[in-house]
């Protein structure tokens, strides 16, 4: 393996260069709806990644694509090249003797291969979403959080250093210090427009087991359900709720609460001591494709959350629990969007800060009472952001529904965007698929520390994409769409 | 881009006058939404663009001359001189007076310019750029007189007859590039194109029209009659034998 031989390469004039024939793929995000052509590169070197940018037609530009996991626009492009990262997937280098541990790997290493990789060292990545299914080059452009953002952050905070494709076709180390600090920052959460990630060194935790130890709490109410959150999250490393939004009145937003640490060598009992590193990942197989459109409805929604209420215990304390039942038991069955049917399905994440309980609510309501159907709900508290103008989380609650597309969906997320600006709010990009240009200035107020940086390392907006399209972040030089 | 709820960020509308071509503006508008107007000069025009302005659209107007074929592709490039066109749509036509039509030869050829000819050379020009940008939509206004041609004005029908064959090939030959065509079969529409005409029976309102193309789109439908009901009686039209449907009153 030799990247570091990349030929030296001149800023790309495309219309100079031959084309490279590729033939066009439909991309879709992971909600399925709204998907667009391109031209999808395989990209094995980074000799291959610069090759791929150089000989792109300029105009359509190119995005990096991981694994496909964003819900929206983000990693499509439109007429123009995607580049495949997903084969630039090894492991580097580990210094496990540093403090803390750090592991370089290819920007297209999915978090699974990285936990299956480090735990047999008793090593922990910091940050994980609810699939481990997705690059650390996507981890990074979405800055992406856990359920242990108010104790550590997002995804970002433990990037110690990114080697970025540049639009002038050079690869540049940046770091979170430094001079390069500011193209640092821009690329945390940058959603792949300031650049391709092509590597990226990570700051690591120590475990003594893979289990965690789990402290459960059923919630009568979402009053009953943030105020548990706001007086105990504190004394957790790991905190998130699962909440009903089917049920209206009395028991409005009741909730699920699941809080937990990682459990330590001495808490197991005598039949996990013997493999405490145990990497628990049961698959029980791919969705096919054969369900139709509204397999969410009334009865399903309503059956389904009564149960997943019922099963939880009103009370329980100290539950060992692995990596599956804890982080990610949706990642026990493959292509679980499929699910939702041909017409795809949209999640709406959204934050206000702490002073706004009373928004929170009016959009709980608000969601409830729609008639839209969502039983996959996430409620959290945020800590503390990081320095990176378009990262997602800030400190207050956050909250995620799964909306199936129907007729008069844009009207309910248009009125939620409305509270949300209103309360000083934003949406995720990772999971947006629908935010107007308008809307999205008005969310993230630091977009232009954004733009300018952008305007700097790609003023022809080689780095494009659908989303940067729909955001109307494509040209930064114009200002404007195109 | 249309987002994934359907909303699209751009409009082209050739014959941007026309009333059909307002409803869609009017059911997509929202602000921020860019509206490209491609119409002849007029003070209908200036009044649809302040119209559109007034709820926070971004309204271009450009110079559109049907029978102006050399003008066609400086329209074209004006038209996407803003960035990428989500939709366009080809809802000029002329209906002309049936009877002059047969027997004047100017006439005839003012109505297969002006609904065949121009749509073709445009949706030419319209393809080449869709099929580059890889998304978008181009919708065709069609009509349920050119699915089955018939003697009280077949002229109009046979230019729309033209007009819908073309653009559903337009639509298989773009398929592959990402880019899709909808082909609309519109009964009686109650606009200014037919307001010298008698009602009759399954007509339809602009807006109706409007809200069948744009639930289309949403559903990724590439050929709809409206309303639906007209595709049933349709299909028993045309396998009606000549001499049958001759004494038909239609």
């Amino acid at each position: 393996m030799n990247d570091e031989a990349v030929p030296a390469i001149r800023p790309s004039r495309p219309e100079d260069q031959p084309m490279i024939p590729q033939p066009l793929v439909e991309l879709h995000g992971w909600g399925r709806a709204s998907g667009t052509m391109a031209h999808l590169a395989q990209i094995d070197s980074v000799a291959d990644a610069v090759s791929a940018l150089r000989t792109s037609d300029s105009r359509r530009g190119v995005v990096p694509r991981g694994l496909g996991r964003s819900y929206g626009d983000a990693a499509q492009n439109a007429g123009g090249t995607a580049l495949d990262l997903t084969k630039m997937n090894r492991i580097l280098s580990l210094d496990a003797a540093a403090e803390p541990p750090t592991v370089t790997v290819q920007a297209g290493v999915s978090l699974d291969l990285l936990m299956r990789a480090l735990l047999p060292f008793g090593l922990w990545v910091p940050v994980l979403p609810g699939t481990r299914q997705v690059t650390v080059g996507g981890a990074i452009a979405a800055d992406v959080h856990g359920k242990n953002h108010h104790t550590e952050g997002s995804f970002g905070n433990h990037a110690r250093s990114l080697d970025l494709l540049m639009a002038d076709g050079h690869v540049r180390k940046v770091t979170p210090d430094g001079d390069t600090a500011a193209l640092f920052w821009a690329t945390i959460g940058g959603m792949g427009l300031t650049g391709a990630v092509l590597r990226a060194t990570v700051a690591l935790q120590r475990t003594e087991t893979a289990y965690f130890s789990v402290d459960t709490d059923r919630c009568s109410d979402i009053d009953d359900l943030m105020q548990k959150m706001a007086d105990g999250d504190q004394g957790y490393t790991y905190s998130v709720a699962w909440f009903d939004a089917v049920t209206k009145g009395r028991h409005m937003g009741r909730a699920v609460l699941t809080r937990g640490n990682k459990a330590r060598l001495a808490e197991l009992p005598v039949k996990l001591k013997r493999d405490p590193l145990k990497f628990v990942a049961p698959s029980l197989g791919t969705v096919p494709e054969i369900f139709p459109n509204r397999m969410i409805n009334k009865a399903t929604a309503k059956a389904f959350s009564e149960v997943w209420y019922r099963k939880a215990p009103k009370h329980r304390v100290g539950e060992l629990q692995n990596i599956t039942q804890f982080f990610h038991p949706l990642d026990i069955v493959a292509e679980w969007n499929r699910l939702y049917g041909p017409n795809g399905f949209l999640q709406y994440q959204f934050v206000v800060p702490f002073d706004q309980e009373e928004a929170f609510r009016r959009c709980l309501e608000m969601i409830v009472n729609s008639g839209y159907l969502s039983c996959l709900n996430v409620l959290k508290r945020f800590g503390d952001s990081n320095p990176s103008p378009l990262s997602f989380p800030m400190p207050g609650w956050t909250l995620t529904v799964d909306l199936p597309i129907e007729h008069g969906l844009d009207k309910l997320c248009d009125a939620l965007d409305t509270e949300v600006v209103g309360a000083g709010g934003r949406v995720y990009l990772a999971k947006d698929s629908r935010l107007s240009a308008a809307t999205f200035r008005k969310m993230y107020p630091r977009l232009e520390d954004f733009l300018a940086i952008r305007r700097q390392v790609d003023p022809e907006g080689i780095f494009n994409s659908d989303l940067a399209r729909r955001l109307e972040l494509s040209k930064p030089t114009a200002g404007g769409a195109a | 881009m249309i987002n994934a709820v359907g909303a699209p960020q751009s409009l082209l509308l050739l014959g941007g006058t026309s009333d059909i071509a307002l409803a869609i503006a009017h059911r997509y508008a929202r602000p921020g939404l860019r509206i490209v107007l491609a119409a002849r000069p007029s003070d209908r025009r200036t009044a649809a663009a302040t119209e559109l302005k007034s709820v926070g659209c971004e309204v271009t107007e450009v110079d559109l001359e049907a029978r102006d074929h050399d003008s066609h592709a400086a329209t074209i490039d004006l038209a996407f001189a803003g960035g990428d066109i989500d939709i366009a749509v080809i809802a000029f036509g002329l209906l002309g007076d049936a009877e002059r039509a047969w027997q004047d030869p100017d006439l005839a050829l003012e109505l297969a310019e002006v609904n065949y000819a121009a749509p073709v050379h445009l949706g030419v020009l319209l393809g080449q750029r869709m099929q580059a940008q890889a998304h978008g939509w181009i919708v065709a206004l069609s009509s349920v007189a050119g699915e089955r041609v018939r003697r009280s004005n077949f002229v109009y029908g046979s230019t729309k007859a033209g007009l819908d064959g073309f653009f559903l090939g337009l639509g298989e030959a773009l398929r592959a590039h990402g880019v899709r065509v909808l082909v609309v079969r519109p009964g009686f529409v109650k606009s200014k194109m037919t307001a010298a005409l008698d009602e009759i029976p399954l007509s339809v309102t602009p807006d109706d029209v409007a809200e069948a193309i744009t639930d289309a789109i949403q559903g990724k439908r590439e050929l709809i009659w409206v309303p639906g009901t007209l595709r049933a009686v349709m299909s028993g039209l045309r396998h009606v034998p000549r001499p049958l449907f001759r004494r038909l009153p239609l």
